[in-house]
């Protein structure tokens, strides 16, 4: 919808403080469709020269960002390949090169490592660190999470179009800590009592997993379990990984 | 600009993906066989008993089957080619990565649009050209009108591209083939019943036919450019099953062009504003 590709039934929403229906704004937005599909009988180079051209840039730009951005992507040895014979890595990489040519603000990449061998995952990641130093926001759409928390500084999580959930994965550390105890003289009170700073307890054996929303909470807990008589062996927290945030925020799979 | 540039690709298109190679290949073999057809017909007909005059018009006749042969062709090549255009990009996805660039939906349409009235303005000169020729240079016959008649040969061609593109935005690529295919189809059923209405001298067929014109234009036109490109002894002696008995006025080639406005109009309209 911000693109335009999809007709709002109501509402109104700005993108780089324009309207986003604004055409000219698209000059400062790059996009890679999941669903990526380009002229086939175009050549590599005849690809990026046209989509150049369409983004407004000059002739001379052209010539210069055309094998640039080949070189880039690592298709310059197939720069005058028809994309008909190209394989699913090599239409990404060259996907990833349209949206990036003109330099845009704003890129929205829906799952561009999809179809990527390893080499290619890690160069898309690349790249999009690079769009990061040149000053561009860059929108990632995966369900690939290990890449997103590679990848992103921020993540929002949306189901059914609405937004649920949020993180940041490379600010302060915030969001629930599961801490792994292992401990003897757990007690039935030391378990009652820990109950002020924690969301939940589980004791399996000597095994106490803990879940609290603050670092800053650690301390106390660990002041408290010791002065209560409880022997501490092991005391490890451990942020949730961005799956499990998943998982939990997302709930119950609803073969959605 | 963006208009053009999308113009010229979908011009390269056809040219690239040997769509127009392959029509026009087709067109060359049709013209080879008519080319031959008209050699032994001037060669091996026993005219020697018939007058000059009537000798002149049987070959017009036979040049004007051939000039029905490339309108026909020249048709389903226009449908042929541009069905898949709107509706197969919007259905393959193809049409993101470009609708998402700075480019109006109303240039991105007209481009294509341009490209193919190009396209099939290069197909129309030449498969036109080449009949023309072979009644010239082998049966030494002149059709008359003959700019007139390849116009609107091309201006019916436009016609039916604009209700493909039309139908192209409201349809999936095989109902809008069948609908104008359809729609041709009737036009031309129609203008035969309008021809037999005319000879019979019956109201309501010439009724009908002119209804099924106002549904779809297109044969109007042919009839029209089959009518100006006969002579008028041509039009009396009614020797070709494809002379043209009952000419559409100038009203209906002014209804053609309005209806191929407001096709057009009515496409940017509903391009404009679907979801792609």
């Amino acid at each position: 919808m911000l693109l335009g590709l999809v007709k709002p039934s109501s509402g109104h929403a700005k993108i780089l403080d324009q309207p986003f229906s604004s055409v000219a704004v698209r000059r400062k937005i790059g996009f890679l469709p999941e669903d990526f599909r380009f002229y086939d009988w175009l050549t590599a180079s005849e690809l990026l020269t046209l989509h150049g051209r369409l983004s407004g840039l000059t002739p001379a730009q052209l010539r210069d960002r055309v094998p640039a951005f080949l070189d880039l992507v690592g298709l310059m040895a197939h720069r005058e390949r028809r994309l008909r014979g190209f394989s699913k890595g090599m239409m990404q990489r060259i996907g990833l090169a349209q949206a990036l040519i003109h330099e845009p603000e704003l890129v929205f990449l829906d799952e561009p490592t999809s179809g990527l061998d390893p080499m290619g995952r890690r160069l898309v990641r690349d790249i999009i660190r690079d769009q990061r130093k040149r000053g561009a926001t860059v929108f990632l759409n995966s369900h690939l999470l290990s890449e997103v928390e590679i990848t992103c500084d921020s993540v929002v999580f949306i189901k059914q179009g609405e937004v649920i959930g949020s993180r940041d994965l490379h600010g302060a550390p915030d969001g629930e800590i599961h801490v792994h105890i292992r401990a003897q003289n757990l007690r039935q009170e030391i378990l009652s009592g820990l109950a002020q700073w924690t969301t939940s307890a589980q004791l399996t054996g000597e095994i106490l997993i803990l879940s609290t929303s603050s670092m800053d909470t650690l301390p106390e807990i660990l002041r408290f379990l010791v002065s209560s008589g409880a022997d501490v062996f092991e005391f490890t927290p451990r942020r949730l990984s961005l799956e499990e945030s998943f998982l939990k925020i997302m709930g119950e799979d609803q073969g959605l | 600009m963006t208009l053009w540039i999308i113009a010229r690709v979908t011009f390269l298109e056809a040219a690239r993906r040997k769509i127009l190679w392959t029509a026009l290949l087709a067109a060359a073999a049709f013209l080879a066989l008519f080319a031959t057809g008209m050699h032994y017909q001037v060669r091996d007909a026993h005219f020697t008993r018939v007058p000059q005059v009537l000798r002149y018009q049987i070959l017009s006749s036979i040049l004007q089957i051939g000039f029905y042969a490339i309108d026909l062709l020249a048709v389903l090549m226009t449908v042929l080619t541009s069905v898949d255009t709107i509706s197969g990009e919007i259905a393959s996805s193809t049409i993101h990565a470009i609708a998402t660039k700075p480019i109006r939906r109303s240039h991105l349409l007209l481009g294509k649009w341009l490209g193919f009235a190009a396209m099939i303005a290069v197909y129309v000169a030449l498969v036109f050209s080449g009949v023309f020729s072979v009644g010239y240079f082998i049966a030494g016959v002149r059709s008359h009108g003959a700019l007139e008649g390849a116009s609107l040969i091309y201006l019916e061609c436009l016609v039916v591209l604009t209700a493909t593109f039309l139908f192209g935005t409201l349809f999936s690529t095989l109902t809008n083939g069948v609908v104008v295919l359809g729609m041709h189809g009737l036009a031309f059923i129609g203008g035969w019943l309008e021809q037999i209405g005319t000879v019979t001298q019956s109201d309501r067929l010439i009724t009908l036919g002119i209804l099924s014109s106002i549904i779809m234009p297109s044969e109007s036109l042919w009839r029209r450019a089959s009518y100006v490109m006969q002579s008028t002894t041509a039009r009396s002696l009614d020797l070709s099953p494809f002379a043209t008995r009952s000419a559409p006025s100038g009203i209906m080639i002014f209804y053609a062009a309005v209806y191929l406005l407001v096709a057009l109009c009515a496409a940017l309209h509903h391009f404009r504003n679907r979801d792609l």
